[in-house]
């Protein structure tokens, strides 16, 4: 039992923090907002400089063979500085799909493509009714000469407008909900009969609604068994989990350091607000509520590579709660202790709260997860 | 980074639930399962079926009868007893007095003391709290005045837990009432049939009997048994309250009550649907696991770091254990009492209809556990020690 990094670890959780502490401020995250793709292809360069873009896959793939830590490492730095470039959609989620899922073939033609920058992926898997029920899959394939077409609608696709390729799940067989009987489709984005909507979210990054109708694909682009890819999503959307916890401990620490920082500096009735036992005791509550979810966060990263399925999904639902309950505390405390400025845009706390409480929802609310680990029966003998 | 314990802890771990399945008496075992009261006579004779195992006091030096674990063994050690659940040993003599005397005392206190406190042969109790000096304790107002080769102590403790059972009873007390209040304190070693000493027990919400009044009316005690130097106390007493930082979580005790929960509330009762099919009772359930485990992972973390302890500072995570571990222990008793329905309504003291057995203890460690959140340095004086010391407010 250790929490130590490597060597090689540590190098990389200083290269990225001296990377963004030196090219993604503030003032220059609020200008790549603003622009129209609402993201930076010239950052996006930049991480598959860093390196950063191949990390999770194999050497043989043309990856750097990092794991679930290296992700943990990229994820809470980004957490920090609020990245709001496609990288968990395009390697954490797209890229889990394409380890677990995609046959060496298939890995070797697209990972190259990842680590130097030149694909975006997205995962398309969401669907308009089915909340956060991974098993709720309408979208249909159909068998068709040579391949597939594909029929549906997709919803909340992050960063679905700015794809190249689409990984798609579609039902081929089975009734809503049944788990068995969905398949992994690569679509190209471009491709007739994709139509696709694309939107920001509340914490400015951006998502898509897309409808795919009688969509052709040929069969080098199925990924997987085409009756059981659901196991394969799950994985991955574990992996996002785990990555978005580890995000939002960046966020989370940020969040209590600006109000740390600001409780010490801000002077009311002649003396810091800080000296006030009323805040001292908040901010003391959400150091704790910060340092669970650390702890729950490490839980998730570990428990990622966990091949029982079962297992893996309590951790997972476990993390995601201490999660969202610390990310709501966390950035309501810095809202409320800060004050009016906490209320501004032009203020970073605030868009901190607002990237934790999307953190809160994504992939499961506490509500969902709740109901999952409720199921699922007793989490003490997991240790 | 990896949170596995090694195939070797896992083995010292069934070890450790091997020796306490084979030697810890089934009436006792009954008596911590329901959450009863142990009697002095039960403690005693389970310390002495840990010290023949050598297990009295694992976490001292060796040449006092430690042995030589590392801070995982130590945790794991723990957490079994606390799980299985088996008694603890006496704090105030195996975590508080103890590790005082073998960092601070003179050799001929070491020798008198440390083996009978192993033991359980001295029964030992804390004389800190005062009526007039609680969360500030340095304001505490019992003397001890030299009076050729004796201290003479007068004063009140309060809150003594356990007095009515004790041997001894080490003491803060002030020996210099002109320095500053932190600097004029004695930690001083009483016996307890000392002329001059009376104890009056206070009983508690929860119907016990566990703490008292001391108080001491020209009570003479050997100049010999001042620990360490004269006015350093205050030192020595902040070594003792920091002492065990990672074990006031007791996270065992917590996780024992949720699998007491989970199974009483899959038990059918007269007919009636069992409470573990409720959705609401599931999620509360569900909520205090996940607590569980985020605090135990908190405490790994402490406890791995104390690998590093050249570096001689505490992880700032470790004062999180006494408040969320507090917090959690009374939440699981909130729960078992919600699983005890009106059964919970019945006190068992006396006359406890037998129909209600099934319920005992319940209620009574509802209230009896609201002291956690008070004592050890009250939650709140905890959360200003991590405003002030963590964050830098």
């Amino acid at each position: 039992m250790n929490f130590d990094l490597s060597e090689d670890q540590r190098l990389l959780k200083d290269s990225v923090g001296r990377w963004l502490a030196r090219s993604y401020a503030f003032e220059h995250r609020a200008r790549i907002l603003a622009s129209p793709e609402g993201w930076s292809r010239a950052t996006w360069a930049q991480m598959a400089e860093l390196g950063l873009l191949g990390l999770p896959f194999a050497e043989a793939d043309g990856g750097f063979a990092g794991g679930p830590v290296e992700t943990m490492i990229v994820m809470e730095a980004f957490g920090h500085a609020l990245v709001v470039e496609p990288y968990l959609p395009t390697v954490v989620l797209a890229g889990a799909v394409l380890r677990h899922g995609a046959s060496a073939e298939q890995r070797r033609r697209l990972v190259p493509l990842i680590t130097d920058g030149s694909l975006v992926l997205a995962l398309a898997h969401g669907e308009p009714q089915a909340r956060w029920h991974t098993a709720d899959i309408a979208t249909r394939a159909v068998e068709a000469a040579g391949g597939w077409r594909l029929s549906g609608a997709k919803s909340l696709v992050l960063h679905g407008e700015s794809a190249d390729r689409l990984i798609v799940s579609a039902r081929t067989g089975g009734a809503p909900r049944d788990p068995n009987g969905i398949g992994l489709f690569l679509v190209d984005r471009k491709a007739p009969g994709v139509v696709v909507h694309g939107y920001p979210t509340q914490d400015g990054q951006r998502a898509a609604e897309i409808g795919f109708q009688d969509v052709r694909v040929p069969a080098e682009d199925v990924l997987g068994d085409v009756a059981n890819g659901l196991p394969v999503v799950e994985h991955a959307i574990d992996e996002a989990i785990a990555a978005i916890a580890a995000e939002a401990v960046g966020a989370m620490e940020a969040a209590l350091g600006m109000t740390v920082n600001y409780l010490k500096t801000r002077t009311q009735f002649g003396v810091p607000i800080g000296s006030f036992q009323a805040l001292q005791h908040r901010a003391a509550d959400m150091f704790i509520a910060l340092e669970q979810a650390r702890s729950m966060a490490f839980l998730a990263v570990m428990s990622a590579a966990d091949d029982d399925g079962a297992r893996r999904r309590r951790a997972m639902s476990a993390a995601k709660i201490q999660t969202a309950k610390s990310a709501r505390f966390i950035g309501q405390e810095a809202i409320q202790l800060h004050g009016g400025i906490g209320m501004t845009m032009e203020y970073k706390v605030g868009h901190l709260f607002k990237r934790l409480t999307m953190i809160e929802r994504q992939f499961g609310d506490l509500d969902h997860h709740f109901g999952c680990l409720a199921a699922a029966g007793s989490l003490l003998d997991d240790a | 980074m990896d949170l596995r314990f090694t195939d070797e802890e896992l083995a010292f771990r069934r070890e450790v639930r091997a020796f306490l399945r084979e030697s810890l008496p089934p009436e006792i075992h009954r008596k911590l399962a329901e959450g009863c009261r142990l009697g002095k006579a039960d403690l005693v004779r389970w310390t002495c079926i840990l010290h023949a195992r050598g297990w009295a006091v694992p976490h001292w030096p060796v040449e006092w009868g430690g042995v030589d674990w590392d801070p995982v063994r130590q945790m794991i050690f723990r957490d079994e007893v606390q799980q299985f659940p088996a008694p603890e040993t006496l704090s105030f003599g195996t975590s508080m007095v103890g590790p005082v005397i073998y960092t601070f005392g003179s050799d001929a206190q070491k020798r008198r003391f440390l083996p009978r406190i192993a033991t359980l042969e001295d029964w030992w109790c804390q004389g800190f709290s005062e009526p007039g000096a609680g969360s500030d304790l340095a304001a505490l107002k019992t003397r001890a005045t030299r009076d050729g080769a004796q201290w003479v102590i007068n004063g009140q403790k309060a809150w003594t837990t356990l007095a009515q059972h004790a041997d001894w009873i080490f003491v803060l007390a002030r020996t210099d009432g002109s320095a500053r209040k932190q600097q004029g304190i004695s930690f001083i070693l009483i016996d307890m049939t000392s002329p001059g000493i009376s104890v009056r027990p206070v009983q508690t919400i929860d119907g016990g009997f566990e703490v008292n009044e001391v108080f001491f009316d020209d009570v003479r005690v050997p100049l010999e048994n001042l620990v360490g130097a004269e006015n350093r106390g205050w030192d020595y007493a902040k070594f003792l309250l920091t002492n065990e930082r990672s074990g006031q979580a007791r996270i065992g005790l917590s996780k024992a009550r949720l699998r007491r929960i989970r199974a009483l509330a899959s038990t059918p009762r007269n007919g009636a649907p069992v409470l573990i099919e409720d959705p609401v009772f599931r999620r509360k359930l569900a909520e205090l696991e996940v607590e569980v485990r985020a605090l135990e992972l908190t405490q790994f973390r402490v406890i791995a770091d104390e690998r590093h302890k050249e570096q001689g500072r505490p992880n700032p995570a470790s004062s999180i254990l006494k408040i969320k571990g507090s917090e959690l222990q009374q939440a699981t008793t909130e729960l078992l009492m919600d699983v005890l329905g009106p059964a919970g309504l019945v006190r068992h003291a006396e006359s406890g209809p037998a129909a209600f057995d099934w319920a005992r203890g319940g209620t009574s460690t509802y209230f009896n556990l609201r002291k956690l959140s008070i004592y050890g340095g009250s939650n709140e004086i905890q959360r200003t020690i991590i405003a002030r010391a963590i964050l830098g407010l």
